[in-house]
C-alpha cells in the first residue's frame, strides 16, 4: 500500500476538482475514482461557510482532503495562505503550489524549496507541485517534503508523460513518494506513470472535461491499477529485434 | 513603448488574408498576430462555425466547465471628461451622484448578500471628487467580506496601483475605448481622457504596479470591429512579453442607448461580436473572456463555453442603485436584467458551474 507521510491508501490515484461542471458530477466521479485523497484550491472554497457547495461534497472521513495554494505568486503568499487555512481548519496536508506566470501555471522552484522549508517547521505535511526536475526533486526531499509531485506536461494540456526521461530520474533516485501531477490526458498516460514506477497521480482536467466525467473517473481507476500492477510484476525490455518467446536454442549444452 | 499601427495599415493586413491562409491559421498549434489578422478577416467571415468550434474546445480546456460570476459597483457619476459615446460624460444634464463611503459599503454589502464574491468598482473620472484615497479606504473597508476587488475607474501611476494593490485591490480594467487614434481624438472632446498615450500606456503601468490582472478592451460601435481586435491583440501580445506574471482579461462592450445624442459610428451586430470572441481566444488560450449584461440573456445564453470565461449579473449602472432600483443617472441601460440567481440557473442549465468564488482575501493581506 501507498505511504505518505503516517497514512496509507489503498488507491493511488488522487483527484484535482477544478473545472467540473457542477458539485454534483464532482461528487460521482470521486466515488467512481475510488481515490481516497482529493485536492481543492483554497482560493475556490470558503472553509468558514458551511453552505460550501465544493467542502460539502467531501466526506472527510472517507476522503483526505488536501488544500493546495493555487494562484500563489510567491512565498509568501502560499505560506500565509497555508496558516489562514489550517488556522480555518484545513489540517495539516498542504499541496503546495507557487504558480507566477498565469498563462502556464508552471511552478516556480525557488520560491516552491522556500515555501517547503517554512512549512515543514510549522509542521506541515508538505506535498510540492513542481516541474520534472530531479536535483530540485532531492532539494525538496532533504528539506522535508513529505512527496514530491512533478509534472507530466503543464496543467490542463493533457500532453501525458512529456517529461517520462526526468520522471524516470525522479523515481530512481528520490526516497519519498512521486506522484505524477498534471497533464495527463487519457488513462493509458495514467498506466504509463504507473509503470514507470510512480508512486501515484494526480488527475483533474483529463476527467472533469471528458463527455462523461465519472465513467473517466473509473477509467482512470482501472488505468492506475493496471500500470501499477504491470510495474510491480516487471515489464519486460523493449528491443528493436524480434526474438522468440519459447528460445529454440537455450545455453542447456553447458555442463558446469 | 507600445504603439500600434495606424488602422488603414490594420485594415490593409486584414483585407489581404485569403481562404487559404485560414485554414492555415486554424490548423496552427501558436498563433502569431498574424494568424489573428487572418482570424478576423472577411474571408473568415464563413468559417465562423469552425472557429466558433475550436474556441470552445480551447476554453473547456483551459477553464473547464465553468464560468465565473461578478458584480459592478458604481460609486461615482461624476466626470470631468467629455466624451460623445458616455452617459456620464460632463456635458449631459444627468442627476450626479458619488457614495459616501458608508453608502458605497451599504451598496456592497447588498452585493454581498446576494451572493456575490468578486466585485468591480467603477467610477467616472473626477479625481478631486474621487481619488486614490477614497479607493484605498473603500478597498480597506471591504477586502475581508470579497474574494477579490477589481476597479475600473481613471487612468492612475504605478505608485497608485502598488498603493491599491496593497490595500486589497486585485485587478484594474481600462479600456482603449478604441485604438484608432483618429476616432478617438474625435470622440473625446474634452478633458484628461483626450491624451490617447497616456490611456495606452496605463494597463502597463497598473501591470507594473503589481496587480494580478489587468483588463483591456474596445468599446465596440466607434471603430472598425476588425481591426479594433487586430489592434487589441496586438496589445495583449505586448503585455504578454513584458508582464509575464499578470493575468490578462479582454472584453468588447458593445455602445448601449445612454444618455445624450450620440449614434454609434459603425455596426457591430452579435455575428460581429461572436467573430471577434472567437478570432481573440483561439489567437490567446488563457485570456478571460467577459461578457457583460450590456448583452441581452439570450446572447449571453448562447455564448456559454464558446469563448467568454466571466459574466456579469444583475448589474445596475447608477450609483446607489442596489439600495434604492429607482436611482436614475446610470451610465448607460443595460441589456440582461436577470438576477444573480437567474443567471446561475441559466449557466446550470447549459451544463457549466456557475463560480461564485475563485480567489481569496487572504491573497492580498500583507
Amino acid at each position: 500500500m501507498l505511504k505518505i507521510a503516517d497514512r496509507t491508501f489503498r488507491s493511488r490515484l488522487f483527484l484535482g476538482t477544478g473545472k467540473f461542471d457542477s458539485a454534483e458530477t464532482l461528487k460521482k466521479a470521486i466515488e467512481a475514482s475510488g481515490s481516497e485523497m482529493i485536492t481543492v484550491a483554497l482560493r475556490r472554497v470558503d472553509l468558514n461557510d458551511p453552505a460550501d457547495d465544493i467542502m460539502n461534497v467531501l466526506d472527510r472521513t472517507k476522503y483526505l482532503f488536501l488544500p493546495n495554494t493555487s494562484g500563489a505568486r510567491d512565498a509568501k503568499e502560499a505560506v500565509r495562505l497555508a496558516r489562514l487555512a489550517r488556522a480555518a481548519g484545513s489540517g495539516d496536508w498542504l499541496k503546495l503550489e507557487v504558480t507566477p506566470d498565469p498563462r502556464t501555471l508552471l511552478p516556480d522552484p525557488i520560491e516552491t524549496l522556500k515555501a517547503t522549508e517554512e512549512l515543514v517547521k510549522d509542521g506541515f505535511i508538505v506535498l510540492p507541485y513542481i516541474n520534472a526536475d530531479p536535483v530540485l526533486a532531492l532539494r525538496l526531499q532533504d528539506a522535508g517534503a513529505a512527496a514530491v509531485m512533478p509534472l507530466g506536461a503543464p496543467i490542463g494540456t493533457n500532453l501525458g508523460m512529456i517529461t517520462r526521461f526526468q520522471v524516470e530520474i525522479i523515481i530512481d533516485q528520490a526516497r519519498v513518494p512521486v506522484v505524477v501531477d498534471a497533464g495527463l490526458g487519457a488513462p493509458s498516460d495514467a498506466a504509463l506513470a504507473m509503470e514507470i514506477g510512480a508512486d501515484a497521480v494526480l488527475v483533474n482536467t483529463a476527467i472533469s472535461i471528458a463527455g462523461d466525467p465519472v465513467k473517466m473517473a473509473a477509467a482512470f481507476a482501472q488505468a492506475v491499477e493496471a500500470g501499477r500492477a504491470a510495474y510491480e510484476a516487471g515489464l519486460g525490455k523493449k528491443s528493436s529485434e524480434a526474438s522468440a518467446s519459447s528460445p529454440l536454442t537455450g545455453l542447456d549444452f553447458i555442463k558446469d | 513603448m507600445f504603439e500600434i499601427p495606424s488602422f488603414a495599415q490594420l485594415t490593409d493586413q486584414i483585407n489581404s488574408c485569403t481562404d487559404e491562409d485560414i485554414k492555415r491559421s486554424l490548423r496552427a498549434a501558436h498563433l502569431s498576430t498574424h494568424d489573428l489578422a487572418v482570424l478576423l478577416s472577411p474571408a473568415a467571415d464563413k468559417h465562423l462555425e469552425a472557429m466558433a468550434k475550436r474556441s470552445a474546445d480551447i476554453t473547456a480546456m483551459r477553464f473547464g466547465r465553468t464560468t465565473q460570476i461578478y458584480a459592478p459597483l458604481y460609486v461615482s457619476s461624476f466626470c470631468t471628461n467629455r466624451c460623445s459615446y458616455c452617459g456620464f460624460s460632463a456635458d449631459n444634464k444627468i442627476e450626479r451622484r458619488i457614495l459616501s463611503l458608508d453608502e458605497a459599503e451599504a451598496e456592497a454589502m447588498i452585493l454581498h448578500h446576494r451572493g456575490f464574491n468578486h466585485i468591480l468598482l467603477v467610477s467616472g473620472e473626477a479625481p478631486a471628487k474621487l481619488g486614490v484615497d477614497y479607493l484605498e479606504k473603500l478597498a480597506l473597508r471591504l477586502r475581508n467580506r470579497f474574494a477579490s476587488i477589481s476597479i475600473e475607474v481613471q487612468p492612475l501611476s504605478t505608485e497608485e496601483y502598488a498603493r491599491l494593490f496593497t490595500a486589497g485591490i486585485t485587478s484594474v480594467a481600462i479600456y482603449q475605448e478604441t485604438y484608432d487614434r483618429n476616432i478617438y481624438d474625435r470622440v473625446h472632446i474634452a478633458g484628461k481622457k483626450c491624451d490617447y498615450d497616456f490611456r495606452l500606456e496605463t494597463p502597463a503601468r497598473a501591470a507594473a504596479g503589481s496587480m494580478r490582472e489587468v483588463g483591456i478592451g474596445a468599446l465596440l460601435g466607434l471603430a472598425d470591429w476588425r481591426a479594433e481586435g487586430l489592434a487589441l491583440g496586438l496589445h495583449l501580445a505586448w503585455l504578454r512579453k513584458n508582464f509575464w506574471r499578470t493575468g490578462l482579461t479582454v472584453s468588447f462592450p458593445r455602445l448601449r442607448p445612454a444618455a445624450g445624442e450620440f449614434q454609434p459610428l459603425c455596426e457591430v451586430n452579435e455575428r460581429d461580436l461572436s467573430h471577434l470572441i472567437f478570432a481573440l481566444r483561439i489567437f490567446d488560450p488563457d485570456v478571460g473572456i467577459i461578457l457583460s449584461t450590456r448583452e441581452e440573456a439570450r446572447y449571453r445564453n448562447g455564448m456559454l463555453g464558446l469563448g467568454p470565461t466571466r459574466y456579469s449579473a444583475g448589474s445596475c449602472t447608477a450609483p446607489g442603485g442596489y439600495s434604492d432600483p429607482d436611482t436614475t443617472g446610470e451610465q448607460f441601460s443595460i441589456g440582461d436584467q436577470r438576477s444573480i440567481n437567474e443567471v446561475c440557473a441559466a449557466i446550470k442549465q447549459k451544463g457549466f458551474d456557475p463560480v461564485r468564488k475563485d480567489w481569496d482575501a487572504a491573497f492580498q493581506l500583507q
